[in-house]
């Protein structure tokens, strides 16, 4: 009785342990749907603040992870403002001042026009399997999807998080929440894709929420409006003389 | 008596001369250090109150949740119509909106990239409209270099960080900061001219702009992040009834950009430091008197060991115990008064050097945290006229008392016989 005991616990925990995929290669897999060799996309984003709520427009440029373009169509007061980002160099120019100022060192830290995001994340390298180490450790229903819950660790020193905890769409590999920590293991942000839209063979997000949980405030919403893959981008788009035009 | 008292103690130096050296002595230190501390005292409210607090300070209350963040963000809005109000209502008063923001002060060279950046702490302040900031950041006297801004588009920097980032008169410079809102702000200026306050933590980063550039750099149109309220003069109770009655009308717990009133001393631990200031001086008052009546009780003993003759005769020829008793302590007063009128004019002679010449304690202040200028001053007040006799007599009169006793303690059967040897 004890033997097949013993055996009964051994397969239940076999069959467990071999229902969660390998963390990499989900991650990968989430690679492969969220990032493509360019994109050209309109979007949205509205600031949540304790005074109200502000709503940018925001055209952008992007071409594998290193290299993207975006510039603020609206509000008045934004509009014309251009960020450039070559490599880990990010550049803004701003239309009032007619300068062009990089962006480096403990300004990466600040939030980015506003909104919960910082200039930082927007350098972070896009592919997570990149910078990540991924183990499947839950799977749990969100939104009326079933999700595996992967925990990120960095495997690189220039993180911006240590770690992040991903809830992964386990049939569309989009990252339906996300919560980032820093070193001392603190909650610093969480986004959450509240609705996803599909294009071509991707589902891509189209509404999502980022929250700097040490800001009061309701969080940024990003909104893409229209996207376009794998379409030509001039390379005069990616140069600091685009800034200026 | 008094009369016989004063003639013995000028005629017999040796009674007189040794306690009104210690008590002169100190004295002058207590007339020296009372009125060091309250040009400290005066100097720290003065340049908090010019720099930070005013006398009264009106923010918003989610700003003052984060006050020493100075979150422009959760400032003050409508501005001019709560200046209008504040006039109304307290016509005694003057009130000034300010704009504190921190940002990058970018130089660029010829061709726009960045030359030289450094942080700087912004104030925005009414610069053309009166000269009541002019006056009250005593910009005419801090101005370094160049001129003061008379038109828009032109800064202040401190002398310190154009040093530092080879700044000249003229040269175009670009603070990058955020808006009300969060986004980026980026604002050319023209640097007009240099300042030096000799405040440590002013001299290190400031930037100083006229309030309307910075509102429309910031996107603050009519919002500030605080009005200060000025009296006449300073002073406290006003200060704390003002705020009470301001913070029942108009501060709503349920409106965090209701507004809300502190006065000077609530505000950045000046509780704290002025209490302990005052702490500091009794201490001191305290610490003196106890170790004068130490050093005066063994002079008197000495004393009447030295007129110990004297005193036999005197019990001898019938004075009483008591009366003798009560006259050491009447020549004490005699004494007391007598040096702390010297000590005290000797005090009040170095007081006054060191209110007008000061003492430069820059170099010991380099890396202060707090507003206080550089230079040290005393402040001669009524009191320091009188403070010195409070310890002088009470210290001299204390010390006769203790020693005095040794009277009681003669045996007037024994006097003749002492007289004798």
């Amino acid at each position: 009785m004890r033997k097949i005991f013993i055996i009964i616990s051994l397969l239940i925990a076999i069959t467990l342990f071999a229902e969660f995929p390998d963390g990499n290669e989900l991650i990968r897999k989430v690679d492969d749907n969220m990032y493509s060799k360019n994109a050209v996309s309109t979007s949205r984003m509205i600031v949540h603040g304790r005074r109200g709520s502000r709503t940018m427009e925001i055209k952008s440029w992007a071409e594998g992870e290193n290299r993207s373009f975006s510039e603020y169509l609206s509000p008045p007061r934004d509009a014309g403002t251009k960020m450039l980002k070559l490599e880990d160099k990010l550049w803004i120019y701003n239309p009032s001042s007619d300068r062009t100022i990089q962006i480096s060192g403990h300004m990466l830290r600040q939030s980015m026009m506003g909104s919960d995001l910082s200039y930082e994340d927007m350098m972070e390298e896009n592919e997570l399997i990149k910078i990540y180490n991924a183990e499947v450790t839950e799977e749990e229903i969100i939104n009326e999807r079933d999700c595996w819950i992967v925990l990120l660790t960095a495997k690189v020193e220039d993180a911006a998080y240590q770690t992040k905890k991903v809830w992964i769409d386990k049939e569309r590999y989009l990252p339906l929440r996300e919560e980032r920590f820093g070193k001392s293991g603190k909650l610093l942000k969480t986004t959450e894709i509240k609705e996803v839209f599909r294009i071509g063979k991707r589902w891509y997000p189209k509404n999502m929420v980022f929250k700097d949980v040490l800001k009061k405030g309701k969080g940024t919403e990003f909104i893409i409006d229209s996207i376009e893959f794998d379409v030509e981008i001039p390379e005069s788009r990616f140069s600091k003389a685009a800034l200026r035009k | 008596m008094l009369k016989f008292l004063a003639k013995g103690l000028l005629r017999d130096r040796s009674r007189s001369l040794f306690p009104i050296m210690i008590i002169a002595t100190g004295v002058i230190f207590t007339v020296l250090m009372y009125s060091w501390m309250m040009g400290f005292s005066t100097m720290f409210i003065r340049e908090n109150a010019r720099f930070e607090t005013g006398h009264v300070k009106i923010v918003t209350r989610a700003y003052n949740e984060l006050i020493d963040q100075k979150p422009y963000d959760l400032g003050l809005m409508n501005v001019t119509e709560k200046i209008d109000m504040l006039t109304n209502e307290y016509p005694q008063m003057h009130w000034q909106p300010r704009i504190y923001f921190g940002g990058l002060l970018d130089l660029p060279d010829e061709n726009g990239e960045t030359l030289s950046q450094g942080e700087v702490i912004g104030f925005g302040v009414d610069l053309f409209s009166d000269s009541f900031e002019l006056e009250l950041l005593n910009l005419n006297e801090a101005l370094s270099n160049g001129n003061l801004p008379f038109k828009q588009g032109e800064i202040l920097i401190s002398q310190e960080i154009a040093d530092k980032l080879g700044i000249n008169i003229n040269d175009k410079v670009t603070i990058i900061g955020s808006t009300m809102y969060g986004s980026m702000a980026m604002n050319n200026f023209t640097v007009c001219g240099m300042v030096r306050f000799g405040v440590q933590a002013m001299d290190r980063g400031a930037v100083i702009v006229d309030i309307s550039d910075v509102r429309w750099f910031l996107d603050m149109e009519d919002s500030a992040s605080e009005i200060l309220g000025f009296l006449p003069e300073y002073k406290e109770k006003p200060t704390l009834e003002i705020a009470d009655v301001f913070n029942a009308k108009y501060n709503d717990e349920n409106d965090e950009f209701s507004d809300i009133m502190l006065p000077l001393r609530k505000q950045s631990n000046m509780e704290f430091m002025l209490d302990t200031m005052d702490d500091r001086l009794g201490m001191f008052i305290f610490v003196f008197i106890f170790i004068m009546s130490l050093v005066l009780w063994n002079s008197g003993l000495m004393n009447g060991i030295r007129r110990y003759g004297e005193i036999g005769v005197r019990l001898a020829i019938g004075e009483s115990k008591g009366h003798i008793y009560r006259s050491l302590i009447l020549e004490s007063i005699l004494i007391g008064i007598a040096a702390t009128i010297i000590g005290t004019a000797i005090g009040l002679v170095f007081s006054y050097l060191l209110q007008y010449k000061g003492f430069d304690m820059g170099s010991l202040m380099k890396d202060a945290e707090i507003i206080m200028g550089s230079t040290m001053r005393a402040q001669v007040t009524p009191v320091s006229y009188y403070i010195g006799f409070i310890p002088g007599v009470i210290a001299s009169v204390i010390g006769a008392i203790f020693s005095g006793i040794e009277i009681y303690k003669r045996n007037t059967a024994q006097l003749f016989k002492e007289l004798e040897t």
